[in-house]
């Protein structure tokens, strides 16, 4: 019996610490393991006993990547618990920072996380000697994602402004007028950046996945909708504990999901591509057809453009909520504390993260439970790994590990959220 | 260092959210001049390459909280010429510090079904608790202007320039009202390592202590004036026990209250 193994043992380019390990019997993977390393921090376990206030401020520090969608999660599920709805130009205003905070983290991932795969860089620093305009163009535009943030939120990582009920200040018309154009630029460099992409080399890789994300009967999913598969699934966010189960398993210091009765399933852009593909504004359907995409894409390879397609979305989208702002007399809402619970569930840039509260009568947290989008992911990514190991076994081992390396980077893993950590390790015996 | 060799940098990770590292690529407009004047020789979240010790300049992210990161943070230093702190986990144990004042085993078995797969240590502590460190840059997150001024301050053989007073002095540089004085808003200001340019004060709230305790600060003072702006004596306790909870001045300042 022929037996080897893959090994990584620090996985480059995602965030945080993780590592990858596959072991190969003839031509069978009999097992694949993503070792997740990062040092678990306990944030459920040190938000008990905080203030409902703090919480927002609290878990941004999940994640320095998106700390938009922990914010996001963290105030709707906390105002679920309070009976109150942010609504008109404040819920707009908060669509407009996460848009930002798309721009940003998927720019980052495309271009220097994700693009020196398919080329054969190490980074995206050594792909600049070959391709400077290629990469300033995405270093702008990861600015331009940053800027709305920095605006709205006060800084890039960790933004201070938001809270429950709203925000601590809201801009004014004036402060805003800066970005529309910025946003236009971003609007073409986008469009760029799907050509690009689409002219990259895709191995021919198609699964039929279980898809899950939110869905919204008006808008592209952000902050609100109900959740939804390609196979019947269709709930409100509030009967998500009914249907997911979170399991610990002995090689991973993040938990991993799954659907009930139906097993490993696939969020983030892709879920969102295929399940919301008529939300798209037009011009990035269009640009989809350009790409050669059709509403439907099984091949995770190719999220490098559907991320690029959101980006072109979220800058549409940002510029539609500057050209009806208004600033809202209020900054935020008055949050009534009561002793409740409450959940939330919003689209991170790598997928639906979700969050349930209880709340004593004080605005005292009793329980917290977060379930980040990578944890949700981690059995997907190592179900791809076995099906697309044993097709290129005849690759020298380097290039066999850098292809799986690739194949874990197409879903953008954030270890940081899902605990924090990854290494590849194949076993070929 | 040799006059023709670019300076090798290298940056690590240990307990944190990654967003200190961030701060280096979100520095969009300075990265490619950056990446000319030193060779990245060990960066992880941005790069597949690996070139081997010792390195120039080492930054280090993120806080010791496990027996395997306890023994690594020595193979860094002695892997590095200089060894920079980055951020509030690594300079003073970060969020997950929290941990230092509750039962680990309990925090544990909330998070995890099965806690003997994990591994994890009583206390998160920051760097300069485990080997030397040879200079810290505070925040949560770092502000990334700073950054820059300490990698070209250490380029250029020179100290770096990152005041260590009071974020009431950004306040005043930026010409924003004294929430607290104005608005009678309770603000960490007084008592707060500058460099994030104050921002909070600008967006109507009070600072809440993101860059840890400046040098020598009358923490209880300002907790006297809280205390007189109605914060109840528990609530102070966690003002003072948050991403900077294990730093010695707010860590006692937490103390104080604790009954």
């Amino acid at each position: 019996m022929n037996t080897k193994t893959i090994k990584v043992n620090y996985l480059a380019r995602v965030e945080g610490e993780g590592g990858l390990y596959v072991k190969v019997r003839d031509d069978r993977v009999v097992d694949v393991k993503l070792k997740i390393f990062e040092p678990p921090r306990f944030f459920e376990a040190f938000l008990r006993g905080r203030n409902f206030v703090e919480v927002p401020d609290i878990t941004a520090r999940i994640c320095g990547i998106c700390p938009i969608a922990y914010q996001m999660s963290a105030v709707h599920a906390i105002e679920d618990a309070f009976g109150i709805k942010v609504d008109g130009q404040l819920r707009a205003l908060r669509r407009l920072i996460y848009c930002g905070e798309w721009i940003e983290s998927h720019t980052l991932h495309v271009y220097m996380l994700h693009a020196p795969d398919f080329l054969g860089y190490q980074d995206a620093i050594a792909m600049a000697k070959d391709h400077g305009g290629v990469v300033r163009r995405g270093l702008q535009l990861k600015k331009v994602g940053n800027e709305i943030v920095r605006l709205l939120g006060g800084r890039e990582i960790h933004p201070i402004n938001v809270r429950v009920g709203g925000f601590y200040k809201v801009p004014s018309r004036g402060e805003l007028a800066g970005l529309e154009e910025r946003l236009k630029w971003g609007r073409d460099a986008a469009l760029e950046t799907i050509r690009w992409t689409a002219t990259m080399p895709f191995p021919d890789f198609e699964q039929d996945y279980l898809f899950v994300a939110l869905r919204h009967p008006g808008e592209y999913p952000f902050n609100e909708g109900r959740i939804v598969s390609n196979r019947a699934l269709d709930i409100p966010v509030g009967q998500y504990e009914d249907h997911f189960l979170e399991e610990q398993v002995k090689h991973s210091n993040a938990l991993h999901s799954v659907l009930k009765q139906q097993g490993p399933y696939f969020v983030g852009p892709m879920a969102r591509y295929n399940l919301n593909f008529d939300q798209l504004s037009p011009l990035a359907q269009e640009a989809a057809r350009d790409a050669g995409l059709t509403p439907v894409c099984r091949n995770p390879f190719k999220s490098i453009i559907i991320r690029s397609l959101e980006i072109l979305h979220a800058c549409d989208e940002a510029l539609r909520i500057l050209s009806q702002y208004e600033p809202p007399e209020e900054a935020a809402i008055r949050a009534p504390v009561r002793s409740a619970a409450g959940c939330a569930c919003t689209e991170a840039p790598r997928g639906i993260l979700y969050h349930r509260y209880r709340i004593d009568d004080q605005g005292t947290i009793l329980e917290a439970k977060i379930v980040p989008p990578t944890s949700q992911n981690l059995r997907v990514i190592e179900q791809d790994l076995s099906q697309f190991v044993p097709k290129f076994l005849t690759l020298p081992e380097p290039e066999l590990g850098w292809r799986c390396e690739q194949a874990v980077r197409n879903y953008d893993p954030c270890i940081s959220c899902a605990t924090h950590f990854l290494k590849l390790h194949v076993d070929r015996g | 260092m040799s006059s023709t060799r670019k300076p090798k940098l290298a940056v690590w990770k240990f307990a944190s959210c990654d967003g200190c590292q961030l701060s280096l690529l979100d520095c969009e407009d300075e990265l490619l001049d950056l990446a000319g004047e030193l060779e990245i020789a060990n960066f992880a979240e941005a790069s597949r390459a690996l070139v081997k010790s010792p390195y120039d300049l080492s930054l280090v992210e993120g806080s010791i909280t496990t027996p395997h990161d306890a023994e690594r943070i020595h193979q860094v230093r002695r892997a590095s010429k200089f060894l920079i702190t980055i951020g509030a986990c690594a300079t003073a144990g970060g969020i997950q510090a929290l941990r230092n004042f509750k039962d680990v085993k309990e925090f544990i078995s909330i998070v995890y079904a099965t806690p003997a797969y994990i591994s994890t240590l009583s206390k998160s502590t920051p760097i300069a608790d485990h080997v030397r460190v040879d200079f810290e840059l505070r925040g949560c997150p770092i502000n990334k202007h700073q950054l820059v001024e300490v990698i070209s301050a250490f380029l250029n053989g020179r100290k770096p320039n990152t005041p260590s007073h009071s974020v009431c002095v950004e306040c005043k540089r930026r010409d924003t009202v004294c929430v607290m004085v104005a608005q009678g808003t309770p603000c960490l200001g007084p008592v707060t390592h500058a460099g994030c340019g104050a921002i909070c004060p600008s967006y109507s709230r009070g600072c809440y202590g993101c860059f840890g305790p400046m040098e020598t600060p009358n923490t209880k003072s300002l907790s006297d004036w809280w205390l007189g702006l109605g914060i109840k004596e528990q609530d102070l306790l966690r003002v003072f026990r948050s991403f900077n909870a294990a730093a010695g001045p707010f860590r006692r300042e937490s103390e104080r209250h604790e009954h």
